[in-house]
């Protein structure tokens, strides 16, 4: 067993892991943050996306002795008190989702995904999104949301003028 | 306003982005503290004997509480085939293989062990001697090899007399041409794997969490193959994670998880992995159609045949029966005057086939859209003008085909034209024309399909098509609703309340939908076939009606007033008398001393029948064979739409999953019977980068077999898109001699279309 120490959704954690554990299983199994699910066996669906210090990883392709020392966020911590995150918003607003289950992966990788380009064109979402599948939507609503989550994202950050507007 | 027809946005959405879905590995529940876990010991080979199972190796292994093989099972019965009396009785399929295995992925022994990790080791250890048999591929098996030596045939049974065909069928015809089609076996490969928790009570009954598309049903099979009474038998239903058809029932690993739980006497988990999905669960389609088709050459269809082989996999389940709706809807949307259908299944040492969106409809359309092309370039017309002279004229009466089906309400040429119109046709067509004037090596293709499907089928035994609801108003104001149909990302918890809220005059935030606990609701058909809104939905209404009903007779007593005489103000959610807004009782207190709740039953008359045209425009690399998807245009009407957000995703969906079909999916086996798909590494299975943004056009006829005048929208996406996107590659290279292409129309396939139809070529 070996000591992983590191802090997830903002909470410091310390914990004896065997080291083939992945991280995915920890978050699971270890701390009941169940969010990310498991999809595939070969880091193709990304159903277990969540945030390494920031950046979008897959969960089952890392070991939790891996994220010792680094910050780890999950769906559950992406939002405070209750409220949507703007990219989970914009996913309800525009319907991308269906059964769920590929959400809480799909809802990161976006959130990692605006964060290295704010302002993607619709191509750019799609290519941004590869590495993680969908079986209901055919892509169509998850794409409208992470472009409208970027819109959303650009009105607050460059002032009132749309609101001037409308 | 009513709320009826808007875009409400789901109420189950909060949770699926924060906390995440309860899917069935995520329930945390008392009764199944301290699960054991089981693994499956699975056969590497297509098809061999199997001589001795050594577990010892496997029961020293850390953490491994048993291993079970087929012997210890041998008190349970075998599953036995789909469509009694169709189909051959020998073909039954024991839940853990024991003389033979018929297709690789078939369990052969049960692991159980304290932790996952070490029943994916485990399993490495159980030591079995097969025998290798030749494997049996194809939809032309001989019979050297059987995969059931007491049937004597790999043929399971037929639908229809291939006997009894009209040798004269094409005569008077001036063109006929005849065209073998494969529709591709694909994997329907729900994001959610297939999974279990089990535990079994004191009083001696078993909770089963199973993801599913309908808990009664899957409690009924369950008790059928475990050999008990159904009351002895709860099936809770988690979120599920997609089914797409495939998690109907239950499946030998859900009854041998129980049957574990049972044998141990403590609770136990499976979850299978991604591998053992791919292999494993139930493929879909998998038919090889033999089309011909003959009319005149200004056009007119005259006679059509659709000759069909299922290749119903090892074991002949719901496959076997995909080609009774493939039959049913052989000419679609089509007046042929002539036409005819027969099937027959076979059996091959490949995964069983099963339901996958759309269940042998989707192959009716592909087979007759295909052949409507293949007529349209034989005769040199355009094949949008070859649908439009031959789809049936405009219909409010049912009109009844001459394979039984009753189609309600249809106004095909009209989807035709609406779709042609959003896709701007002709000006496709223009462009294709420069670019093949031009000789650019970006071809482009316009692959036109017009379909009808059939929704909402009864049980085919004569019951018509139904479905029950009980709808509950609380003294808090709330209400619950529960429902014999399952979601799994339609929405019903938002569109069942909409339409209570509809008659009571409730905020549908505070409507609570349950689902898929047979406890709590033993009867219901669940949610496939596209069923769920026109009958489901429509029994929540009728139940909500209903409830008004019985609450305005209380109403009258507590008001001592006629109850002709009340009125139900639905902005306030009570009663008043008419024409004395303050003699009025809200219906939370007539909920107070009694409680006021209906359960009904809906009846629909028949099956419903929604049509549409899709149109594909897709490039082609002539030097490389390579499909770029450019655009799917759709006009899907399905009656009037409850909600067009709901219905817009469901129509994306089914898109996407159609066009994949078409371009890129499809589960491949070697000659040896081994699969070569088994990872989504492996299996194409489609992403974001591969498909368009959709176009989608509206166009709603109403039905007039329920009051929501809603047919079924599930799976018309999956319907019209294969053969849009199929026709659009041979489209775009047709001009060069290309006549036609199977699926998936990958680089590969048309790459070596386009060089057997240069000049010179042999071919």
């Amino acid at each position: 067993m070996t000591q992983i120490e590191l802090t997830v959704n903002g909470e410091k954690r310390s914990d004896e892991v065997e080291p083939r554990l992945l991280l995915v299983h920890y978050l699971r199994e270890v701390l009941g943050l169940r969010a990310a699910n498991v999809g595939c066996d070969t880091t193709s669906c990304g159903a277990c996306t969540v945030l390494l210090d920031g950046k979008s990883v897959k969960s089952c392709t890392v070991l939790a002795v891996q994220a010792s020392g680094h910050e780890v966020t999950t769906a559950e911590g992406l939002s405070a008190d209750g409220e949507l995150h703007p990219v989970q918003a914009a996913f309800r607003q525009n319907h991308g989702l269906q059964c769920g289950f590929c959400t809480p992966g799909m809802v990161m990788a976006a959130v990692g995904l605006l964060s290295e380009n704010p302002h993607p064109t619709e191509t750019q979402v799609r290519e941004g999104l590869e590495g993680n599948l969908c079986r209901c939507t055919g892509y169509h609503n998850i794409i409208r949301a992470v472009l409208a989550a970027a819109d959303a994202e650009q009105t607050s950050t460059t002032g009132t003028d749309a609101e001037v507007a409308a | 306003m009513s709320i009826l027809g808007t875009r409400v946005l789901r109420t189950e959405d909060p949770k699926f982005l924060t906390s995440g879905g309860v899917y069935t590995e995520d329930v945390v529940d008392d009764r199944l503290d301290g699960a054991c876990h089981v693994f499956f010991v699975r056969s590497p080979l297509a098809h061999a004997r199997i001589n001795s199972v050594d577990v010892s190796a496997a029961l020293e292994a850390p953490g491994v509480v048993a291993v079970y093989t087929g012997a210890d099972l041998a008190d349970l019965a075998p599953i036995p085939p789909s469509a009694a009396g169709l189909i051959n009785t020998e073909m039954q399929q024991r839940l853990l293989a024991t003389d033979k295995t018929r297709f690789v992925g078939e369990p052969v022994a049960a692991v159980v062990t304290e932790h996952p990790y070490q029943g994916e080791d485990a399993i490495e250890l159980v030591s079995v001697d097969y025998e290798a048999l030749p494997a049996v591929l194809g939809f032309d098996p001989s019979d050297d090899s059987l995969l059931y030596e007491a049937a004597g045939t790999n043929v399971a049974g037929y639908w229809g007399d291939a006997s009894s065909l009209n040798p004269e069928l094409f005569d008077g015809c001036e063109v006929v041409v005849k065209e073998t089609i494969i529709n591709q076996r694909v994997a329907p490969a729900p994001m959610e794997t297939r999974a279990a928790a089990a535990v079994w009570g004191e009083d001696g009954r078993l909770t089963a969490w199973i993801p599913n598309q309908g808990a009664q049903g899957t409690k009924a099979e369950l008790a059928k193959l475990l050999g008990i009474d159904e009351s002895l038998v709860r099936v809770i239903t988690p979120d599920v994670g997609g089914a797409f058809g495939a998690k109907f029932g239950a499946d030998p690993e859900h009854v041998v998880t129980a049957w574990v739980a049972r044998r141990l006497g403590r609770p136990a988990r499976w979850t299978e992995t991604r591998y053992e999905n791919l292999i494993a669960m139930t493929h879909g389609r998998a038919q090889q159609h033999t089309v011909t088709i003959g009319g005149s050459r200004d056009g007119n269809v005259q006679a059509y045949r659709l000759e069909i082989v299922q290749d119903a996999g090892a074991y002949p389940r719901i496959g076997a029966v995909l080609p009774m709706l493939t039959i049913l809807m052989t000419t679609g949307p089509y007046d042929i005057p002539k036409a005819e259908s027969v099937a027959k299944v076979v059996v091959t040492t490949t995964t069983p086939i099963g339901a996958y969106r759309g269940a042998g409809r989707p192959e009716a359309t592909a087979a007759i859209e295909r052949a409507i092309d293949l007529f349209a370039a034989e005769i040199g017309a355009d094949p949008a003008d070859v649908r439009r002279k031959n789809l049936l004229a405009p219909f409010t009466e049912p009109h009844r085909t001459a394979f039984g089906a009753l189609y309600d309400t249809g106004d095909y040429v009209a989807a035709l034209d609406k779709a042609l119109d959003a896709a701007g046709y002709a000006e496709l067509r223009k462009e294709q024309a420069q670019r093949r004037a031009s000789g650019d090596i970006r071809q482009l293709g316009i692959g036109v399909a017009s379909y009808v499907e059939i929704t909402g089928m009864g049980d085919g035994e004569g019951t018509p098509p139904q479905e029950n609801a009980t709808v509950e108003v609380h003294p808090d104001g709330t209400a619950t609703i529960l429902t014999g149909t399952s979601p799994h990302g339609q929405g019903h918890a938002t569109a069942w309340a909409m339409i209570a809220s509809e008659e009571l005059g409730i905020p549908i935030d505070k409507i609570t939908l349950k689902w898929g606990d047979t406890d709590l609701i033993p009867e219901g058909g669940g949610t496939g076939g596209s069923r769920s809104l026109q009958q489901g939905g429509a029994a929540v209404q009728q139940a909500a009606q209903e409830l008004i009903e019985l609450a305005r007779l209380r109403a009258a007593a507590q008001l001592e007033a006629n109850a002709a005489d009340l009125v139900f103000d639905k902005s306030r959610s009570a009663f008043n008398v008419a024409g004395d807004p303050d003699a009025s009782v809200p219906l939370t207190q007539l909920a107070e001393n009694e409680r006021l709740l209906i359960r009904t039953v809906f009846s629909q008359p028949g099956a419903t029948f929604p049509f549409g045209t899709h149109v594909a425009v897709v490039e082609v690399d002539t030097e490389t064979g390579k499909t770029s998807l450019r655009r799917v245009i759709t006009v899907d009407d399905a009656g009037t739409i409850l909600n067009p957000l709901l219905a817009e995703g469901q129509r994306h969906g089914g898109i996407g999953q159609g066009a994949a079909q078409a371009f890129l999916e499809e589960v491949v086996y070697d000659e040896d019977g081994n699969p070569l798909t088994t990872s989504f590494a492996d299996y194409p299975i489609v992403s974001a980068t591969e498909v368009p943004s959709f176009e989608l056009a509206d166009m709603a006829t109403p039905t007039t077999y329920n009051p929501l005048g809603a047919k079924g929208i599930g799976e018309a996406g999956s319907i019209g898109s294969t053969p849009a996107v199929q026709n659009a590659v041979v489209d775009a290279v047709a001009h060069l001699g290309v006549r036609h292409i199977d699926m998936p129309v990958t680089s590969r396939r048309v790459w070596q279309a386009l060089q057997a139809a240069q000049p010179g070529s042999e071919q």
